[in-house]
């Protein structure tokens, strides 16, 4: 039982995006550990800005 | 030579019998109604037997896929925007990027042939051409590290073809958007209801926006959660509103609603990202993912029977109401995304192929969500074939033709050689709560119409105007997040090629450079909106083929790309498998432009239209269904721009394709000379399967690798790397 929920929690969270954020924390830990790591409300505007700046980026069909 | 298991060979021979009896009965039926169960399994059928037989081999036999080759997200892995993803997590977002309102817009009106045609043209258009289209376009571009279509036409086509690629591109944007903002007109004028929910969801978007950023930056699960729960409850609001004083207020005309969408436009494009359109985006997707899934059930829940003709008399006479023109070609452009849509080619060339896995996940992101989407497309077309097919054409018949009373148009809809009292019109408006259902042009109303009677049959007959208008919602939603992106993307290409001529332009934060371009792409996607709304001969019965042909000819130019990647690298034996579908769709779009440009039928050719009017001026005369001078002065001026742009993206296309063959021709006589842009092979270190399901050796091969290596960081809940997993 407490695996569906973690299932369906790992899936929700994969899908809707909400998993980006600790994603790039995990990369950045692995990859460059002395790296400074962004705070969550500073990474989210650095992705705004990149939509921003190319809008072609995240552009979904009509 | 691998032989197959006896359980395989039966197994597959079952499918294979259960699209054939699809067909058959779809095929054989005549004069009795048809449940929509058929229609559905010759779908599966099909889909089912081209994903495993013909999908395979051109993703080992054509492209040949490199199971051991690193794609651009293992390779330039950054943790952002290239990363590979697990790939049924890639599914559902190339599938979320690639569905829109085209595949349920356009079958819709196709149904005016029947539903015949347009299952047929859905079905095999999207196995042999859409479906192709989008995974070798991923395929090739996985291969040059997710380049966009118009990097590699420029790259591999050339300056000249690659300039015409983005010109037509930008039209093509342009008129898409003018066609989508009209068939929003058309659903929320005069519907209180609709108007009003619609609006709610400004609001609801701001705030949600404000807690992204602000309040609880990416918590995305809870802003969704209070987004959805906002806009059911706008759309249970909306008929409080109607039923009250402030009925008036939200009851515009369509010529207000345009003034409100083109400032809409305009101020949502240049509002930053994160205030309007990033949590539009989340919302509209959730609710098209939703209603999509919510559709595919209640079609399969109640198998509601088809009351539409399999063929109508229109398919051959081409002087059909919603729009005019015989079977061959306007069908094959009126249905456009659920069968091959040239926008497609955009996604597969952007983000999805900087986070692919595996090169050999193609023949499921690239073909799997294009079957998908026409899967959606086919549901579009039983929604719209289940109606009553009297209702059906007076909804969608222009107000010239069928006037502006119940009686007139049941007596348009008994001309056509269907009947509906005028009784059953006005119960039939009432039963969704609308003043009226006439004329209600563009899809959408019909698709809701259709949606809500296979909802409230689920539902069990009740709810059903709550269905409506839950079903204009979701369209409108997504239309208005289009509208929004689409003008934001054409700015970009336009800031992009004034940047040639003024410099400035090209820094894409220029102020006055971004308020400038802003204005200029809503301006024209404006003017075909406002054109379109103010057409004494339909706006949609015109401009629906013009957009027809633009996004056909956008596959055209995707699809020649294709070819000659094919050609160049090496691939000439198989190149057919994107050339035969290039041949055909150009065939048709021309034929088209051709037919919309010359054609001496008054009701097709837009200069036959124009000649006509303009002689009727010089006499003095006013002809149906214009009512003055003024409307015959409209028909005159839109004819001719519309000729005008059939025409010109015509001739576009035809550059791009005569550059494309150029470069082959040119390649094939000297192979040496031709230069390719490939990345070069780094070989892979992950071990992911390939398909939904881990085959068994796949999953021996992750249960030795995960006993080697025990740590590594997680990507997926089934790969290799397996620490870290739920």
């Amino acid at each position: 039982m407490n695996s569906l929920a973690a299932q369906v929690r790992y899936w929700w969270r994969e899908l809707s995006g909400e998993a980006v954020y600790d994603r790039y924390v995990a990369h950045t830990r692995a990859c460059s550990p002395d790296a400074e790591i962004l705070s969550r409300r500073a990474f989210e505007r650095q992705r705004m800005d990149a939509r921003e700046a190319d809008p072609r980026e995240g552009f979904r069909c009509c | 030579m691998r032989t197959a298991s006896p359980r395989t060979i039966l197994v597959w021979t079952l499918v294979a019998l259960v699209g054939a009896a699809g067909w058959s009965v779809l095929a054989l039926s005549r004069g009795e109604e048809v449940s929509a169960a058929w229609m559905v399994a010759a779908a599966l059928g099909s889909y089912a037997i081209a994903y495993r037989f013909y999908a395979k081999f051109i993703v080992h036999r054509v492209l040949k896929v490199d199971r051991t080759r690193a794609t651009p997200a293992e390779r330039l892995d950054n943790g952002i925007d290239f990363h590979p993803t697990d790939r049924r997590v890639l599914l559902g977002h190339h599938f979320a990027a690639i569905a829109g309102a085209g595949p349920l817009v356009g079958p819709v009106l196709a149904a005016q042939m029947g539903y015949l045609p347009g299952t047929v043209w859905i079905i095999v258009g999207v196995i042999f051409a859409g479906a192709v289209q989008d995974m070798v376009v991923l395929f090739f571009s996985t291969r040059r590290d997710g380049r966009s279509l118009g990097q590699m036409a420029r790259e591999e086509i050339g300056p000249f073809g690659g300039a015409a690629a983005l010109v037509a591109t930008f039209v093509i944007m342009i008129i898409l958007l003018g066609v989508l903002a009209l068939v929003i007109v058309n659903a929320l004028a005069e519907s209180p209801w609709g108007t009003f929910s619609i609006a709610m969801t400004l609001p609801i978007a701001l705030f949600m926006g404000f807690y992204l950023r602000v309040l609880r930056p990416g918590r995305v699960s809870e802003v969704t959660l209070i987004g959805v729960s906002l806009l059911l409850l706008a759309i249970v609001a909306g008929r409080w509103v109607a039923e009250s004083a402030l009925a008036d207020t939200f009851t515009l005309e369509p010529a207000t609603l345009v003034v409100w969408l083109v400032a809409y436009g305009f101020v949502a494009s240049v509002l930053p990202v994160w205030m309007l359109l990033a949590p539009r985006d989340y919302l509209s997707t959730f609710m098209k993912v939703g209603t999509i899934v919510l559709l595919a059930l209640g079609v399969v829940v109640s198998l509601p029977t088809l009351k539409m003709d399999p063929v109508t008399e229109f398919a051959g006479r081409g002087d059909g109401p919603v729009f005019a023109g015989s079977l061959f070609p306007f069908v094959f452009i009126t249905i456009a995304c659920g069968a091959l849509s040239g926008f497609h080619a955009l996604i597969s060339s952007g983000t999805t192929p900087k986070m692919i896995q595996k090169e050999t996940q193609i023949r499921m992101i690239g073909y799997g969500s294009m079957l998908m989407e026409s899967s959606v497309a086919v549901m579009a077309l039983i929604a719209a074939s289940i109606i009553d097919p009297g209702l059906y054409f007076a909804m969608n018949a222009p107000a010239g033709v069928i006037g502006d009373s119940v009686q007139s148009a049941s007596e348009a809809v008994a001309n056509f050689g269907y009947s509906i009292t005028p009784e059953e019109l006005a119960l039939a408006a009432k039963s969704v709560e609308e003043a009226s259902l006439l004329s209600r042009t563009g899809g959408a109303p019909t698709l809701a119409v259709g949606v809500s009677e296979i909802f409230s049959t689920v539902t069990g007959g009740g709810l059903k105007a709550f269905w409506y208008h839950f079903a204009i919602m979701f369209e409108a939603l997504f239309i208005l997040t289009a509208l929004d992106a689409g003008t934001r993307v054409g700015r970009f290409m336009l800031q992009d090629m004034l940047g040639n001529v003024h410099k400035p332009f090209r820094n894409v934060s220029w102020k006055p450079g971004l308020l400038l371009t802003s204005a200029a792409v809503t301006g024209l996607w404006g003017y075909f909106l406002w054109v379109g709304v103010h057409e004494p001969l339909g706006g949609i019965n015109q401009l629906f083929p013009v957009f027809g042909i633009a996004n056909q000819l956008l596959a055209a130019v995707a699809l020649a790309v294709c070819t000659t990647l094919l050609v160049k690298s090496g691939r000439l034996k198989w190149a057919w498998i994107t050339a035969v579908p290039l041949a055909w769709d150009a065939t048709v779009t021309l034929t088209a432009s051709w037919q919309k440009v010359f054609s001496s039928d008054p009701r097709v050719g837009f200069f036959e239209q124009r000649a006509i009017y303009q002689d009727a001026i010089d006499a003095g005369k006013v002809l149906p269904p214009a009512k003055s001078m003024d409307d015959m002065h409209t028909v005159v001026t839109n004819s001719t721009v519309d000729g005008v742009l059939a025409a010109l993206l015509a001739l576009l296309v035809l550059v791009v394709i005569a550059d494309a063959t150029r470069v082959c021709v040119r390649h094939l006589r000297d192979p040496a000379a031709s230069r390719l842009s490939e990345v070069p092979y780094v070989k892979s270190e992950l071990t992911v399967p390939d398909g939904i399901w881990a085959t068994k050796a796949e999953k021996a091969e992750q249960a030795a690798l995960a006993t080697a290596a025990p740590a590594a960081p997680p990507s997926g809940p089934d790969s290799a790397r397996t620490d870290g997993e739920p």
